[in-house]
């Protein structure tokens, strides 16, 4: 080969390197520019995700509080004629206000027994008093201590409501937290 | 939820003697509701009076109503009477076969020279024997003259019955005024056995029950919630002086006393449940007789002192048991009811008074008597929320609590059913009445 041909040969190689280089360099760039442009919006995404969840979270969490406080300020429980059982849908009421005094140990409650007229006075101050227990019991299965909870049954002393229909006795079978 | 707390001692002391009139009690006034069929005409004639000013009662009124009230007698009404003799010496026997009398009463009222006593003499015939039965002076005071009228009243009652009378005997109940959601009073009191001259001796804003009468008249127990807990108090009855017995935790509740005055049946559930113990009033000795898991409630005691009844839930619905005053097996009484409860022994023994609901069904609770040997059932009463009877110490009445168009009244039911007599208040409840013995 000539010089001549030998420059050009070097020229040339050079040339395609500087182009090779400079292809390389920009589809580089490309890939880099799209990696960052999915890298910020996998971030954004990222964020934007667990921004989400944090809201979803703080709702939840107040959504909670909420039933709580509900539930704390729930403070009659009522009962069926001569049943003693608080009814199964005050289970969950009763578990927050358990877990409330669990949470809280100088809290102290009284639970206050009734029941309605029928029937002799003094067996209902025994049927006021199986249902404060009933109430209790399941307080301290949900976390709150005996010492915090004083039971008294007034049996039939103190009706919510004065009459002699059974919309009246369904008030007066009750159990509150006072 | 603030609790008012009442000054109750002031209140003791504020209601004794006349300072208590000005506390208004609850004035019963006793209607009689049924009579028997062939009541024994009696004519009791009002007594002449010597003196002025006209005296604060009228004594032959008081012994018909009396006579009247426990339904075996119809007194003639005095505008039926032809004459009214004073004494024997004016009585003409036709004048009262006429008018189909059996029995005469006449009497008079004069002062005692020189004092301030009165004195009632009076004289009990027979129309148609034609027979002086009996004649007596009774001396007292003016104030006494409700208490000289219920004396002969008994005289008459015994001889024509053969039956101690009680028209001397008192009661207690409680009584309950609703003036707002946030207050009602609560009362004891005791009153004669028809309701008059009645008086407070307890008063509370916080719940009253079970008022009992020592076997000597003197004392009375109950159950009050004024520390807003169940406990039992002792009081005096003439001074207003009081103890608290009681300090267990739970319910402390159905004060009795023994027949013989030593001790105390009661209602305690500081071991787990209702429970029936027996405290010696000597030692504070305290014995349990139930060991249960269920509710034992609602003693009595029979006339012995040696046994007592009470009501106990432990097959389900409170039923009536007997057991010794040592302890021991519980003997069930009632076996025939839905549920059966507040039983007590007529003097007889063999009749229990008992609160009673015959069926699941039926939703009616009412006064009944069984008869422990015959095992047979006799209804008393056709009202359906009745609770609490006491029984006379003479075993001729039962009073009891029942409502009636809302209310919360007394009743008297005889024990054969047949005579009955009411005694509502004229302001507010009142229920759980307790008859007194005698006072001898």
């Amino acid at each position: 080969m000539g010089t001549h041909s030998k420059n050009f040969f070097k020229t040339t190689i050079l040339a395609l390197s500087i182009m090779g280089l400079v292809a390389c360099s920009s589809s580089g760039d490309e890939e880099m520019a799209s990696t960052a442009t999915r890298d910020t919006s996998a971030e954004d995404a990222a964020s934007a995700a667990a921004r989400a969840a944090a809201e979803r979270e703080a709702a939840a969490r107040e959504a909670q509080a909420r039933i709580e406080q509900a539930a704390l300020n729930t403070t009659v429980f009522y009962f069926d004629f001569d049943v003693s059982e608080f009814m199964a849908a005050d289970r969950d009421v009763l578990a927050i206000h358990g877990r409330n005094l669990a949470r809280n140990s100088s809290s102290r409650i009284r639970l206050e027994g009734h029941a309605d007229e029928r029937g002799t006075r003094e067996y209902n101050l025994a049927l006021g008093e199986r249902r404060a227990n009933s109430v209790r019991d399941y307080l301290v299965v949900n976390g709150a201590s005996l010492s915090q909870i004083e039971t008294v049954s007034y049996g039939e002393e103190r009706p919510a409501q004065q009459g002699q229909t059974e919309a009246s006795y369904r008030l007066n079978r009750r159990v509150e937290i006072r | 939820m603030i609790k008012l707390r009442q000054v109750l001692l002031a209140g003791i002391v504020i209601c004794q003697a006349f300072l208590c009139q000005m506390v208004l009690a609850a004035e019963l006034v006793i209607e009689i509701t049924q009579g028997v069929d062939n009541p024994i005409p009696i004519a009791v004639v009002p007594f002449s009076w010597e003196g002025v000013p006209p005296l604060t009662e009228d004594v032959a009124e008081i012994v018909g109503a009396d006579l009247q009230q426990v339904g075996e007698f119809r007194p003639l009404g005095r505008g039926n009477m032809l004459s009214l003799p004073d004494e024997a010496a004016e009585v003409f026997f036709r004048d009262w076969r006429i008018l189909a009398q059996d029995y005469l009463v006449v009497g008079k009222i004069t002062h005692s020279a020189g004092s301030e006593l009165i004195q009632v003499q009076y004289e009990f015939f027979d129309v148609n024997r034609e027979q002086k039965i009996i004649g007596e002076v009774l001396t007292g005071t003016v104030d006494q003259l409700r208490d000289i009228a219920h004396e002969i009243s008994n005289v008459v009652y015994e001889h024509v019955t053969g039956t101690r009378g009680a028209f001397d005997t008192e009661l207690l109940y409680v009584s309950a005024q609703f003036v707002s959601p946030e207050l009602t009073w609560y009362r004891i009191e005791k009153s004669d056995y028809d309701g008059q001259r009645s008086q407070i001796l307890v008063e509370s804003q916080e719940p009253l029950m079970s008022p009992t009468w020592s076997p000597d008249g003197r004392q009375i127990a109950y159950l009050s919630f004024e520390t807003n807990l169940p406990r039992i108090y002792i009081q005096e009855i003439a001074t207003g002086q009081r103890r608290q017995i009681t300090d267990f935790p739970g319910i402390n509740s159905s004060p009795v006393w023994s027949p013989d005055g030593t001790k105390m049946a009661m209602v305690l559930s500081k071991d787990g449940s209702p429970d029936v113990y027996v405290m010696d009033l000597n030692t504070n000795q305290l014995t349990r007789l139930t060991d249960h898991p269920r509710a034992e409630t609602e003693p009595s005691w029979t006339a012995d002192s040696r046994n007592v009844l009470f009501t106990s839930d432990r097959t389900g619905q409170p039923q009536i048991y007997q057991v010794s005053v040592t302890g021991g097996f519980a003997e069930r009484l009632t076996f025939d009811c839905f549920y059966c409860a507040k039983g007590r022994f007529l003097p007889d023994g063999k009749n229990l008074v008992h609160v009673r609901r015959d069926t699941r069904e039926d939703n009616s609770y009412s006064i009944a008597i069984f008869n422990i040997e015959t095992q047979r059932v006799l209804t008393l009463t056709n009202t359906s929320l009745d609770e609490s009877p006491s029984v006379a110490p003479n075993g001729s009445m039962i009073m009891f609590a029942t409502t009636v168009n809302g209310r919360g009244i007394l009743d008297a039911v005889s024990i054969d059913g047949r005579v009955k007599f009411r005694l509502p208040s004229a302001q507010g409840d009142v229920r759980e009445p307790s008859w007194s013995p005698f006072f001898d």
